[in-house]
């Protein structure tokens, strides 16, 4: 996972509450067996609209998305995180997540960053003209109007996302741990282990 | 005496492996399921990283979204060719990637292949007081056996190839109480509907909920699992339902279930799971049975939930503004105007099927609506799609098929179909479709559908009515 730190440059005010995963990237787009290239499938529905903030000049290639309330509900592809990761996002700000969108974003180094509605709404008013800065490492949303936002973000995912930590092999220290877990629950447990044939 | 505990909290403590200073536990994976969507990149990450799966014996894979759910032998017994190159190439992947890394998987013309989600129970491959994942969002669905079943994502099924484990910090507890008993022509399906619709899509988000009470009690496993199936739709992590003798009846001598004293020892402990008297939820919400009637959804998010005999409501209603501005988004893309009474609503399309409502149970409660009567003239296009080969056969031997053949409706091959559009099963832009499945986003069916979800019983209903239909008018 490549390290990220901080994040600046316009941002899509789109705004919308509930944006699920069939939004982010419709099903079609799940046929692939590579991570990259979904970025043209990217809001596809969306960007059916004319005018909409997705084809607009003025945030083009803007890495930073701020939404509605729930981003992400829906279903588990982690296909949404890598094709928004593919448009050239690396931040979505939103009042709430759902919960696997936000593991997933994680996974992929893309930031979830949670701020009341109030500081969305003055964000997406930013957004309409100026730069958004985002910090990782002092929690903070920035503006050029001396707005500042504090976020808060789980210490560990903070410290992978710094460092781009691989957390497979990371959990992969825990191998005898692990080991011994196994040991201890098929001595308590044998009928775990299913009889597949 | 020890502190009274949640079965979720019960079932996480048995599966921490370590625990790390800021709470995130390291997670045991008992029941790895596996499909060809989200799997082909994590397996490409093994391959690249030199590393192989921890516990092939605990993981199973079974093809399911993409598989086109027409005949998948010709007359000679050959495999029908997949037409779409990038879906042949994707079932192509997982049927290379399982052998390759010592997986047992369960090809498409084996009668056990299914949904995964409905293969899981079926097989007894998914028990209580384990934790279950798989890379679909519906995985919850397991926990209608009192199993901690989440959905994850692509580096998440890497990582638990890997490791067999995950980390997770805990979840909050939520208790969804469910009293009284249900009245006629209601199903687990318009229960789970109902609490979408008073918790909202995000209501349950950081929650595992428990659903308790007496109607979950009198449910049969098909009903709670239909329930635990759209916990996620009301936005919680997973759903539960304490294990009891109506699930060890289910479980007792499916193939992969133990067997002889393995058994007796795993009930026994089953048993220990259930909520201690005392112990505290996060937060409980109590539901009346008496409440809830035949449930249709009328927008694009599965909150968007009325009974069958209201109308279509005034975005302006709604006290969130944003809300309202999402009621009126949705209102555009179902073509309904506000006011519109629920039963005036033609559809053009039936679906009965999905992981939500695939298993016998919900054939036979489609078919008995269906029983000696047609499907309306302006229905274009009618699926009922069993959840396994198994659930196929035994719905054929009961003469179900018949009836649904009678009626005018297809009779089709085990797969995720048109839940979502991702195979040939689609419903055409502009068209409406009575389903049965969980999700009513925009472009869920196919690009420009417009989805009412609903119970099998209701989508049989609007079959031969051919417009939204109160099923209690045709069964009493
Ligand atoms: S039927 Fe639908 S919800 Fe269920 S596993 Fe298949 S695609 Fe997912």
């Amino acid at each position: 996972m490549k390290p990220i730190s901080s994040v600046n440059g316009r941002a899509y005010p789109l705004g919308l509450k509930n944006v699920d995963t069939d939004i982010i990237i419709p099903a079609p787009w799940l046929k692939t067996i590579s991570r990259s290239g979904l970025g043209k499938g990217a809001f596809e529905a969306l960007r059916e609209v004319p005018g909409n903030v997705f084809d607009d000049p003025a945030y083009a290639a803007a890495p930073i998305l701020i939404a509605g309330d729930n981003f992400g509900c829906g279903s588990s592809r982690e296909h949404a995180a890598w094709a928004m990761a593919d448009l050239g996002i690396s931040a979505v700000i939103a009042p709430s997540f759902s919960d696997i969108f936000s593991g997933n974003a994680f996974k992929n180094g893309l930031l979830a960053i949670v701020l009341p509605q109030a500081a969305i709404d003055r964000l997406m008013e930013v957004a309409q003209t100026d730069n958004i800065h985002i910090d990782l490492e002092t929690q903070t949303v920035t503006t050029p109007f001396q707005d500042r936002f504090v976020f808060e973000i789980d210490p560990f995912r903070k410290h992978c996302l710094i460092n781009g930590v691989d957390e497979i092999g990371l959990t992969l220290k825990s191998s005898d741990a692990i080991s011994t877990y196994e040991t201890k629950i098929s001595a308590q447990q044998p009928w775990l282990t299913p009889n597949i044939a | 005496m020890p502190t009274p505990q949640t079965l979720y909290e019960k079932i996480w403590n048995a599966h921490v492996v370590e625990q790390r200073d800021d709470g995130t536990c390291l997670i045991f994976i008992d029941r790895h399921l596996v499909h060809e969507v989200t799997s082909p990149q994590a397996f490409e990450g093994l391959r690249v990283a030199g590393r192989r799966v921890r516990r092939p014996d605990l993981t199973l894979a079974v093809p399911d979204h993409n598989l086109p759910t027409t005949a998948r032998l010709d007359g000679n017994g050959q495999h029908v060719p997949i037409a779409d190159p990038e879906s042949a190439q994707q079932l192509e992947a997982l049927e290379r990637n399982a052998p390759e890394f010592g997986i047992a998987y369960i090809n498409a013309t084996d009668i056990k292949q299914g949904i995964v989600h409905v293969v899981g129970p079926e097989q007894g491959f998914s028990l209580p007081g384990t934790t279950i994942v798989c890379g679909d969002s519906h995985t919850a669905c397991h926990g209608g056996l009192g199993a901690l079943a989440f959905g994850i994502g692509t580096s998440e099924v890497e990582h638990v190839l890997a490791t067999q484990t995950l980390q997770l910090t805990r979840s909050k507890s939520m208790e969804v109480r469910v009293e009284g008993a249900l009245g006629p022509g209601v199903s687990a399906k318009d229960v789970v509907l109902h609490i979408t619709g008073v918790l909202g899509a995000s209501g349950g988000t950081g929650h595992v909920i428990e659903y308790t009470g007496a109607v979950i009690r009198a449910l049969s496993i098909e009903g709670r699992l239909t329930i635990s199936n759209m916990a996620i739709e009301h936005g919680a992590r997973a759903g539960l339902v304490a294990p009891d003798d109506t699930t060890f009846a289910y479980l007792k001598g499916r193939p992969m279930a133990p067997k002889g004293a393995q058994w007796d020892a795993a009930v026994a402990y089953w048993r220990s799971l259930a909520t201690d008297a005392g112990a505290v939820y996060d937060k409980v919400v109590t539901i009346n049975a008496a409440d809830i009637g035949p449930s249709v959804t009328w927008g694009t998010s599965p909150e968007d939930v009325l009974p069958i005999t209201g109308i279509v409501p005034d975005p302006s209603a709604f006290a969130d503004p944003s809300k309202q501005d999402a009621a009126r988004k949705s209102l555009a893309y179902m073509g309904l105007t506000p006011g519109t009474r629920m039963t005036d609503i033609e559809v053009q399309n039936i679906f009965i099927g999905s992981c939500t409502n695939s298993r016998i149970e919900d054939l036979r409660a489609a078919a008995a609506v269906l029983k000696g009567r047609k499907k309306a003239d302006n229905i274009k296009w009618a699926i009922v799609v069993p959840g396994s080969g198994l659930v196929k056969h035994q719905a054929e031997a009961e003469g179900l098929d018949r009836i649904f053949i009678d009626a005018g409706l297809e009779w089709r091959e085990p797969g995720c179909s048109a839940c979502l559009g991702m195979n040939p099963d689609k419903v055409p832009a502009g068209e409406r479709c009575a389903s049965t499945s969980n999700r009513n986003f925009v472009g869920r069916q196919g690009p420009g559908a417009r989805t009412h979800l609903v119970s099998p019983a209701m989508a049989a209903a609007a079959a031969v009515t051919g417009k939204l239909t109160d099923v209690r008018e045709l069964t009493t």
